[in-house]
C-alpha cells in the first residue's frame, strides 16, 4: 500500500503562520463561554477586534499612568505572540545609566525627570529642520500598539507592548536630503534631573545611531507608551526609539535631538568600548560579546531559575523582516 | 610575621583575663552570622523577592560575598595586632572556609543558572573569557586552602609549609579583585571595585610594611 509521506514522520506540517495562536484560540473559547452566559452583545463588539483582544489580558493597563491607546499594528512582524512580560518587571528592571548603573536605580530615581514641556530638535541634512513639541509629536501619526521582543546585550530578554508609530513617519515629514546617510539620536543629559549624569560611566549625552535604511524600516518604532499608557520615566519617557532587531541599548531613551548626518555616528557605547559595542549591534547568537556568549537568553519573569536559557534568534527573530538590510555584509566584522 | 595557627584557646585563656572572644558561644554565633547572607539569598530565591532577574542577582550576590569574606578573613590578623586581641585568630579558619563556601555557591550559580549545568558549554565558556578564567583560577587556588584547613593537615604539613601554602590567599584575593574589575570594566563602572581595591590594598599593604620593617 502506498502511504503518502511528507517529511519524516508522515505528517503534513502546516506552515507556522497557519497555526492558530494559542492566545487566539483561548480567546475564541472565552468568546463561546461569554455567548453561553448571555453576554453576546458586549462580546460581539470585542469579537470584531479579536486580534486586538488576543493578548488583552496580558497587556491590560497597569493603571499607573495616563492612558495612551494604539490600534494593533498591521506592520509585518510588529505583533509577536510571545507572552508579554509583567509590567512590574518591565518598569523596574532597567538600564538607564542617566539614573544610575544599578537595574533598580531608574525606577527609584527617575521621578525627577521632567517630561513636559519637552521638545525634539530635528537638525542636519533635512529640507525641513524643525523643533517639535511632545504634543505635536504625539499627533504626528496614528498610534499603533506593537508587541516586540526586547533582547538586552547582557543576555536577558522581555516582551513589551509598545505604543507609537514608525520612525519613518517622522523622517518622511522632515524630508532628508541626499546627504543624509545616517540618523543620530541624542538623549537628554541634565545633571539636575538625572543624577547618574554626574558620574563618568559614559560620555554624556547618550548618543545612538542608525543607518538611513534601518531608520526607515517600518519596524523601527518611535515609542511614546507601553502597556496602553504613556512611558514611565524609567523606560525613556516621553519619547524613545525601539529597534527590536538590535540589542536594547540601540533604542535611545528620552530623545531630545534627531540629527541627519552623512558620516556614521559614534554611539556612546562604541565610544566607551569599541571592541565590545559596534555600530550595528544587531542581535546575533553567532557573534559573542567578548565577555559572554550571545547564543542564549533568559526571558525575564518567565524562564524559571533552574530552567535552561532559551536560544537567541538571529536578528531577535526579525530576520524575515530586516535580514535584507544586511545582505552581503560580514556581520562578525560589523558587530 | 608571626605564624598564628588556629589555637586551642585554653593556653591563652590562662594567661589573660577571660575574653568574650573565647566564650563557647562565640564560634557558633559567628557561624550563624556567616550563614545569614546565604539564608537571605535562599529565602529570596524561594519567595521570589530577588527582582526581575533572580539568577543574575544570585550570581552577583554570591560573588560579592566571596570578596567580602576574603577581605574579612584577611582583616583578622591586622585586627588582632591592632587591638591586642590574640583570641581573634580563632575565627580566621571559619571565615576563610565561608569565603570558600560562597565562591563554590558563586560558581554553582553560574554553572547551573547561567549554563544549565552543561559541562561541555562551561568548559568552552570559561577559557574564552579572561574575566571568567581569572575567577575560576581564583576558586581553584582556594581548593587546597580549604582542603588543608583542619588541624591534622596543619600537623602533617608542618607549620612553615602550611603557612607558605596559605599565603596563596594573597594571590586569590588579587585574582578575585581582577575578576570583579574586568566584569565592571567595559561599563567604566568602577565605584564598587575601587572600594574593594582600597580595602585589599590596605590589608596587603599592612603585611608588606610589616615584612619590610622586620627585614630592615
Amino acid at each position: 500500500m502506498l502511504i503518502p509521506r511528507a517529511r519524516r514522520d508522515g505528517h503534513v506540517h502546516p506552515i507556522a503562520s497557519e497555526i492558530t495562536p494559542r492566545a487566539l484560540y483561548e480567546q475564541r473559547r472565552d468568546f463561546l463561554r461569554l455567548l453561553a452566559a448571555g453576554g453576546a452583545g458586549a462580546a460581539l463588539a470585542g469579537w470584531a477586534g479579536r486580534d486586538a483582544l488576543a493578548q488583552a489580558a496580558a497587556t491590560a493597563r497597569p493603571g499607573k499612568l495616563a492612558a495612551l491607546a494604539g490600534t494593533r499594528s498591521s506592520v509585518a512582524g510588529a505583533v509577536t505572540l510571545d507572552k508579554p512580560t509583567a509590567y512590574a518587571d518591565a518598569a523596574s528592571y532597567n538600564n538607564f545609566y542617566e539614573f544610575g548603573t544599578d537595574k533598580s536605580d531608574p525606577a527609584r530615581r527617575a521621578g525627577t525627570l521632567q517630561t513636559r514641556p519637552w521638545t525634539v530638535a530635528i537638525e542636519g541634512e533635512v529640507k525641513k529642520p524643525q523643533t517639535l513639541g511632545i504634543d505635536e509629536l504625539l499627533k504626528l501619526a496614528p498610534m499603533e500598539e506593537r508587541i516586540y521582543r526586547l533582547r538586552c546585550v547582557e543576555g536577558w530578554s522581555m516582551v513589551i507592548p509598545w505604543v507609537g508609530y514608525s520612525l519613518a513617519e517622522l523622517i518622511k515629514r522632515v524630508e532628508p536630503t541626499g546627504n543624509a546617510k545616517y540618523v543620530e539620536f541624542v538623549t537628554l543629559a541634565d545633571p539636575k534631573q538625572m543624577p547618574g549624569v554626574r558620574s563618568s560611566v559614559l560620555d554624556w549625552p547618550y548618543v545612538e545611531g542608525l543607518r538611513m535604511d534601518e531608520a526607515m524600516h517600518p519596524l523601527a518604532l518611535l515609542a511614546f507608551g507601553m502597556y496602553g499608557e504613556v512611558l514611565p520615566n524609567q523606560n525613556g519617557a516621553p519619547v524613545r526609539l525601539v529597534v527590536p532587531w538590535k540589542y536594547g541599548f540601540k533604542s535611545a531613551k528620552s530623545i531630545v535631538k534627531i540629527r541627519f548626518v552623512e558620516k556614521q555616528p559614534v554611539s556612546a557605547w562604541t565610544r566607551a568600548a569599541a571592541q565590545e559595542y559596534g555600530f550595528y549591534s544587531n542581535v546575533n547568537p553567532k557573534v559573542d560579546h567578548p565577555r559572554w556568549s550571545q547564543a542564549t537568553e533568559r526571558r525575564i519573569g518567565e524562564d524559571g531559575l533552574f530552567q535552561k536559557k532559551r536560544p537567541t534568534q538571529m536578528f531577535n527573530g526579525y530576520e524575515a523582516q530586516v535580514g535584507q538590510l544586511y545582505a552581503g555584509m560580514d556581520l562578525a566584522k560589523n558587530y | 610575621m608571626s605564624a598564628v595557627l588556629p589555637d586551642t584557646g585554653a593556653a591563652r585563656a590562662s594567661r589573660r583575663p577571660a575574653s568574650a572572644w573565647l566564650h563557647p558561644a562565640a564560634k557558633p554565633l559567628l557561624f550563624v552570622l556567616c550563614l545569614l547572607p546565604f539564608g537571605w539569598l535562599l529565602y529570596g530565591a524561594l519567595a521570589n523577592t530577588l527582582g526581575a532577574n533572580p539568577a543574575e542577582a544570585l550570581i552577583r550576590a554570591t560573588g560579592d560575598w566571596t570578596l567580602r569574606f576574603l577581605c574579612i578573613t584577611l582583616a583578622v590578623t591586622p585586627l588582632r595586632v591592632w587591638t591586642g586581641q590574640p583570641a581573634l585568630a580563632r575565627f580566621r579558619r571559619m571565615l576563610g572556609l565561608f569565603a570558600f563556601f560562597y565562591v563554590v555557591l558563586h560558581f554553582l550559580s553560574y554553572a547551573w543558572l547561567d549554563m544549565g549545568l552543561d559541562l561541555a558549554t562551561i568548559a568552552k565558556d570559561i577559557p574564552k573569557r579572561p574575566f571568567a578564567l581569572v575567577g575560576f583560577l581564583a576558586m581553584l587556588l582556594m581548593v587546597p586552602l580549604a582542603a588543608t584547613s583542619f588541624n591534622r593537615a596543619i600537623k602533617a604539613l608542618g607549620a612553615a609549609r602550611w603557612q607558605a601554602l596559605h599565603r596563596l590567599v594573597y594571590v586569590v584575593v588579587l585574582l578575585g579583585l581582577l575578576h570583579f574589575f574586568w566584569m565592571k570594566a567595559a561599563k567604566n563602572n568602577f565605584g564598587e571595585v575601587a572600594i574593594y581595591a582600597v580595602v585589599i590594598a590596605l590589608l596587603l599593604g599592612w603585611r608588606l610594611q610589616r615584612r619590610l620593617r622586620a627585614n630592615g
